[in-house]
């Protein structure tokens, strides 16, 4: 399997907040839980048997507070199929009509709030923004790899902001004008060039596809670099601050990881060209005469 | 207990705004968000932001169209300080590094709106709100702003006293959604909501998920007042399977729209002779649910919006994000056919009551962005007027709240001597089924957020350690009732009673229909339960303290558009065809009386610094 389950809870995680033991009603709703499952997969096989055309799933599933999820599974659902649904239209309908214990992040619905990365037949895609007619069946969702799953399909985000927040993603300049009202006027061509470094959504999709990001949990990554190359290219900020921006990116977990695989250009929900910026960066270090590893 | 100068309660737009602002002002301040802040709603705004930033045009326009489109019962001091300050604010955004688009003077772009007299909304691409909450959240990073990400706020902390203007916030109770841990978080200067839209009380919405009126609510059942609740704007063009937005800068750049007939209806069916698919959005709305019903929508269900003749280059310039969401989520492909469109529940125009300052009633309470209603959109927003609101009243809430003093607020908050009490007749009984009671029904249903231990008034403190002990009953008790019924069934009924009553066609039986059905989910609310046993990220815990959020708020919805029998912006009614000054000049509040929902009014200020706004009959 891929994802990356913590095999160690810490106390803190399996006994959040003020210390609970298990009670003996917990004991009889999981009991309940199990049979309303039974039931569930039973109804949801006989419906697969009906007229109604269903779409079948394949849920990753695992908790470590709850004994019978600590164990990591997969869960069947038959959800019934609707043109234009898609996969996290499926995994809602799971939730609310068979198991309201099923979690994952999700939000807008649009994409554009980047919470419902998943990795559904094998591939990093946002759940709202995947039609279900476009995928084999049965449908395989798991949460994104290598990351450490928190719950179901829910993965710690931490340490990917963490790596966001290392390029210093934040303008910074000192050339904008002291007129409330005046503008700091960028050019139509530079503005294109930073266009599509802006369009990312944090979804984290690109680092759970890098191979390299996988293996040193110190690289910057695919966003993280691409976020520093929006703001490295913008000449709004300046040659010294780009400078700055330029050795950041190139230290020993910085750009020269990149071993242009196009894993991240290729599962991008938003068609940045990942790869490409990296390249770019690196082309402009040796320019500088920064150095490189 | 954490404890902080100023709490901000979400980060989208508003919150981030409010958090910056009173950062600036030397005040330590937290964000509060169930979200990461990168996840909210606002980042699915895409038209633009209004703001007087050209010659030809003035801030005194701006708010001339905005009284307009909002059919008049906006205020004018709120609507005044909106125009005026949009500027600045804009521009600030621009100093922030936000990626505008650019015209060849390297100026940035605006573009015309339904309802503007001039060109003023300004944009980047067709995801303006995706670039503003990202420049806002980079400024929060920047500055080393606190951030409690993916902590759910559950409860206000509120003094008990019987008189709600007398009440003080003091802080809030949250819970850690990855751990299951609930805390108290006490704020020494002010709390201010930034929580956005209800959207989710109806089922065809732009709004996200998230969007649960979970900052109305909880101000509400505190004692602070609702304000114009019935009005909810329809987006003339959402897609019809999923209620994805298209924005309106498609109409914007050129964009029209078409019936079944392939007649340009707007104009051919004389909706609105003049500025035809650039009239504002309530007569949009209208406009195309007329022609569905009248047996000339495309498969009986919508319209059709045709941006082909623009040209690739000019739709990939300005519209590319409307393209992909055309294709992604409609399967249409906008360069060669036209897209599928009809209206979608949009927008809140009500929320908490507040003064241009973002102060509610209940001291150290504020509320800010679309959660609020400090009356700047009246009975109608214009497309544009929202991002504005955020940056504006957000900065405006944040200084305040720090200490910064603004002035004398104009609009005031509460009765007064010119309140005149409503009476409405409803069906069923609105309001808490066991208000103020402690028993354990109660508890279930949140209990009256004052309950815990009457008659001293307690050190700020112990108010905070109080919510945070009723929180902790409520949620011991969800989680422990074994059976019952699950929330995921009451709000499928919620948001489908919502939609078929409480649409853009409001009529008297559909709304007491509506009414009856809002009682039937309340009731059964009290027989809910938590199905997942589990402390660690529990989604079933948190929707089903949203669900009681979305009865209230569903509530005042419905009860403000029963009791308004009249025909004003998007608050249509089926038996009153007319917009009546006469009677309704007027805001709808309704108070949470010790769990019974009570209904007043205030009038409209029509007076601005320099100007009264006449009201006038609504052509476009």
């Amino acid at each position: 399997m891929s994802t990356h389950v913590p095999q160690e809870q810490d106390e803190s995680n399996v006994d959040a907040g003020e210390s609970r033991p298990r009670s003996s009603h917990q004991d009889r709703r999981l009991q309940d839980k199990a049979d309303r499952a039974e039931r569930n997969k039973q109804e949801s096989e006989e419906r697969a048997g009906e007229d109604e055309e269903t779409v079948e799933i394949k849920v990753f599933r695992y908790d470590p507070e709850v004994e019978g999820k600590q164990e990591p599974r997969f869960d069947t659902f038959q959800v019934p199929f609707e043109k234009g649904m898609t996969v996290l239209d499926t995994v809602m309908y799971a939730r609310d009509h068979y198991d309201s214990s099923l979690t994952f992040r999700h939000s807008c619905r649009q994409a554009i709030c980047g919470s419902d990365a998943f990795f559904i037949n094998g591939r990093q895609r946002l759940g709202c923004q995947t039609q279900i007619a476009e995928l084999d069946t049965p449908v395989r969702i798991e949460p994104l790899p290598h990351q450490e799953v928190v719950k179901d399909l829910v993965v710690d985000m931490d340490s990917f902001y963490e790596q966001m927040e290392a390029v210093e993603p934040y303008f910074q300049t000192n050339e904008a004008p002291d007129d409330e009202l005046a503008e700091q006027r960028q050019n139509r061509e530079n503005r294109e060039k930073i266009k599509m470094g802006t369009r990312c959504i944090w979804c984290a999709s690109c680092m759970s596809s890098c191979n390299i990001a996988a293996g040193d949990d110190q690289y910057l990554g695919p966003a993280p670099i691409s976020m520093a190359y929006r703001f490295a290219m913008d000449e709004r900020e300046g040659e010294d601050m780009q400078d700055h921006r330029l050795r950041i990116i190139e230290q020993e977990h910085g750009v020269w990881r990149c071993q242009t695989q196009f894993s991240c250009t290729n599962v991008c929900p938003k068609d940045i060209p990942l790869t490409e910026h990296i390249q770019e960066l690196k082309r402009e270090a040796v320019k500088k005469n920064l150095k490189f590893w | 207990m954490h404890e902080h100068d100023v709490l901000v309660v979400g980060a989208g737009g508003a919150g981030l705004r409010a958090a910056i602002a009173a950062h600036e002002e030397g005040a330590d301040v937290a964000l509060v968000t169930k979200l990461h802040p990168v996840r909210s709603h606002t980042g699915a705004a895409e038209g633009g932001i209004n703001a007087a930033l050209r010659d030809g045009d003035s801030w005194e326009d701006h708010a001339y169209d905005t009284m307009k489109g909002s059919d008049y019962l906006g205020d004018a001091p709120a609507i005044e300080t909106l125009c005026q300050d949009s500027p600045k604010e804009t521009i600030q955004l621009e100093h922030w590094g936000m990626p505008f688009s650019r015209e060849e003077d390297g100026r940035v772009s605006q573009r015309p709106f339904g309802g503007l007299s001039f060109p003023r909304t300004t944009y980047a691409g067709a995801e303006t709100g995706h670039h503003l909450l990202h420049t806002l959240y980079q400024q929060v990073v920047k500055r080393g702003i606190t951030v409690y990400d993916e902590w759910y706020v559950s409860r206000l902390a509120v003094t008990e006293d019987p008189d709600p203007e007398k009440r003080e916030c003091h802080g809030v109770v949250a819970f850690d959604v990855q751990t299951g841990e609930v805390a108290g978080f006490r704020a020494r200067n002010g709390v201010i909501l930034a929580t956005g839209g209800p959207g989710q009380v109806f089922d065809h919405t732009t709004n996200a998920v998230s969007n649960t009126g979970d900052g109305p609510a909880m101000a509400y059942r505190a004692g602070v007042p609702m304000e114009d609740m019935e009005f909810i704007q329809f987006h003339p063009t959402t897609l019809p399977s999923t209620g994805v937005l298209i924005s309106e800068g498609v109409r914007g750049e050129g964009g029209i729209l078409y019936n079944e007939k392939g007649e340009r209806f707007m104009f051919e069916h004389g909706y609105a002779s003049n500025s035809g698919e650039l009239a504002s959005r309530d007569v949009v709305a209208r406009a195309e649910l007329t022609e569905v019903n009248e047996g000339r929508g495309v498969d009986d269900e919508y319209v059709h919006l045709d941006m082909r003749h623009l040209g690739e280059e000019r739709i990939i310039d300005r519209l590319e994000n409307i393209l992909h969401l055309a294709g992604d989520f409609e399967g249409v492909d906008g360069l060669v056919e036209p897209m599928p469109v009809k209206p979608g529940q949009h927008y809140a125009m009500g929320g908490i009551e507040t003064d241009e300052n973002g102060e509610t009633l209940v001291s150290g309470l504020y509320a800010v962005g679309e959660c609020a209603c400090v009356s700047v959109h009246g009975s109608n927003r214009l497309g544009g007027n929202a991002l504005p609101e955020l940056i504006v009243f957000g900065a405006r809430a944040g200084r305040h709240a720090s200490g910064t003093d603004l002035g004398e607020a104009i609009i005031e908050t509460g009765k007064t001597e010119d309140t005149e009490i409503g009476e409405v007749d409803t069906p069923v009984a609105p309001g808490a089924i066991h208000a103020g009671d402690t028993d354990e029904d109660a508890v279930a249903d949140g209990g009256d957020p004052r309950s815990e231990g009457a008659g001293v008034i307690p050190e700020p403190n112990e108010v905070v350690e109080r919510a945070l002990k009723a929180e902790n009953r409520r949620i011991d008790h969800l989680m422990e009732k074994d059976e019952g019924i699950q929330q995921a069934e009451l709000r499928e009924k919620l948001q489908k009673t919502m939609t078929r009553n409480v649409n853009v066609f409001r009529t008297e039986e559909g709304l007491k229909q509506a009414l009856r059905d809002i009682r039937e989910v309340r009731e059964q609310y009290q027989d809910v339960y938590v199905d997942d046993p589990s402390r660690t990220f529990n989604t079933d815990l948190q929707q089903t303290i949203e669900m009681r959020n979305l009865i209230d708020t569903a509530e005042a919805i419905t009860l403000g558009a029963l009791a308004r029998d009249e025909f004003r912006g998007a608050h249509w009614r089926q038996e009153y065809q007319e917009r009546r000054d006469e009677k309704w000049l007027k805001h709808t509040l309704l108070s949470w009386n010790n769990g019974t929902p009570e209904l007043w009014y205030k009038p409209v200020i029509l007076e601005g610094e320099d100007k009264t706004y006449e009201p006038k009959i609504r052509s476009y």
